[in-house]
């Protein structure tokens, strides 16, 4: 039998992405760059693929346009076919870690939640990362949706006991 | 070659970029692509408030938080030297809807008409910029993702709930554009 805190940190460690590769090394902090770098050109696509625009994300919700299911579905294929090669030749980090990945748990949070963040979707024309984007492009208004994002999650992790997941 | 950038990408190339970040992250560092997590990491680091969602040490997760940064920085990086001096093209239906609603700006990515400072002070304004942003913050984590953790990092690693949270997402989607949003736009 499990306490309530054992399965707390259960979830705050494998349903939400994070903690799940607590590393042994001990890195400067600067190293974290390097992920900025990889931030920089995501952002530099976001931008140059439209995919931030308010505008392509409505033309996918009307079918009007196949530019935003052919991002998604060639990122997914491309993906895949790392995360296969990655797991078939058990390739190493940069630092010689081992790479890891951990089985997602199904919960009722995924259908609610999901249906919630698709409306929220459709109204921002934006997902969680090309906010960020949208702000860089000089939208500075958007501040003001992103902060109500943040607020949006502290209130599900303020009330998350009473919710069915 | 300028010209070739500064042009509108074509969906291929930008997939195959969005999708080689999957393994980059995780060759960089056993990191897992996932962008909804770093709205937690703020609560985490600004407000947790005793709730125990938002008691972790976010610090060991402050990658990702540079990773967003880097978002930050492209999206500058590329409005001011890789813009393309053309419009955006918009479906003719979809500018003839919105036309009705007395959006007919389509210049930028972001419609001004809809999302400004100015625009917070009217209803419709309010509802899709403080309404929207709640719906996104408070979907995602309820649903352990968006579209970067469930629909291409999930989906990468075979996991089916992402799936059924990425149909979600579409779903939510198609019922907000096509039967909800109408009502919003005609405040």
């Amino acid at each position: 039998m499990k306490t309530k805190q054992e399965e707390t940190d259960f979830e705050v460690r494998s349903l939400d992405t994070m903690c799940i590769n607590e590393s042994e090394l001990v890195h400067p902090w600067w190293y974290n760059f390097k992920y900025a770098a990889v931030g920089v050109i995501f952002g530099i696509v976001f931008i140059k693929a439209e995919i931030i625009s308010w505008f392509r994300i409505q033309e996918m919700f009307k079918l009007q346009s196949f530019h935003m299911y052919g991002v998604i579905g060639t990122a997914v294929v491309v993906g895949a076919i790392s995360v296969f090669l990655i797991k078939k030749l058990k390739i190493k980090t940069i630092h010689g870690e081992d790479i890891t990945f951990s089985s997602k748990k199904f919960n009722l949070g995924q259908i609610y939640g999901g249906l919630l963040f698709g409306l929220g979707w459709a109204i921002t024309g934006a997902c969680p990362g090309p906010l960020f984007a949208q702000l860089g492009s000089g939208s500075l208004a958007v501040i003001v949706v992103i902060l109500s994002a943040i607020l949006g999650t502290w209130v599900y992790g303020k009330f998350r006991d009473q919710l069915p997941h | 070659m300028i010209e070739t950038i500064t042009q509108p990408w074509p969906w291929y190339v930008a997939g195959t970029i969005i999708g080689l970040i999957v393994p980059t992250l995780l060759i960089l560092g056993n990191k897992h692509f996932g962008i909804s997590a770093n709205l937690r990491h703020m609560c985490a680091a600004c407000f947790p408030s005793n709730i125990p969602f938002f008691n972790y040490d976010w610090k060991k997760e402050s990658w990702n938080l540079f990773f967003i940064g880097g978002i930050l920085v492209g999206g500058i990086i590329s409005t001011q030297y890789l813009s393309s001096p053309d419009p955006v093209i918009i479906h003719p239906d979809l500018a003839k809807d919105l036309t009705q609603f007395g959006i007919t700006d389509f210049s930028g990515l972001v419609p001004v008409q809809l999302f400004s400072f100015d625009q917070l002070f009217t209803l419709r304004g309010l509802i899709m910029m403080v309404g929207g942003g709640f719906l996104v913050g408070f979907g995602t984590r309820y649903a352990g993702g968006c579209t970067s953790g469930h629909a291409i990092m999930g989906l990468s690693d075979l996991q089916w709930p992402s799936l059924v949270a990425t149909i979600c997402f579409m779903i939510g989607g198609f019922l907000m554009t096509n039967l909800i949003l109408p009502y919003i736009l005609a405040l």
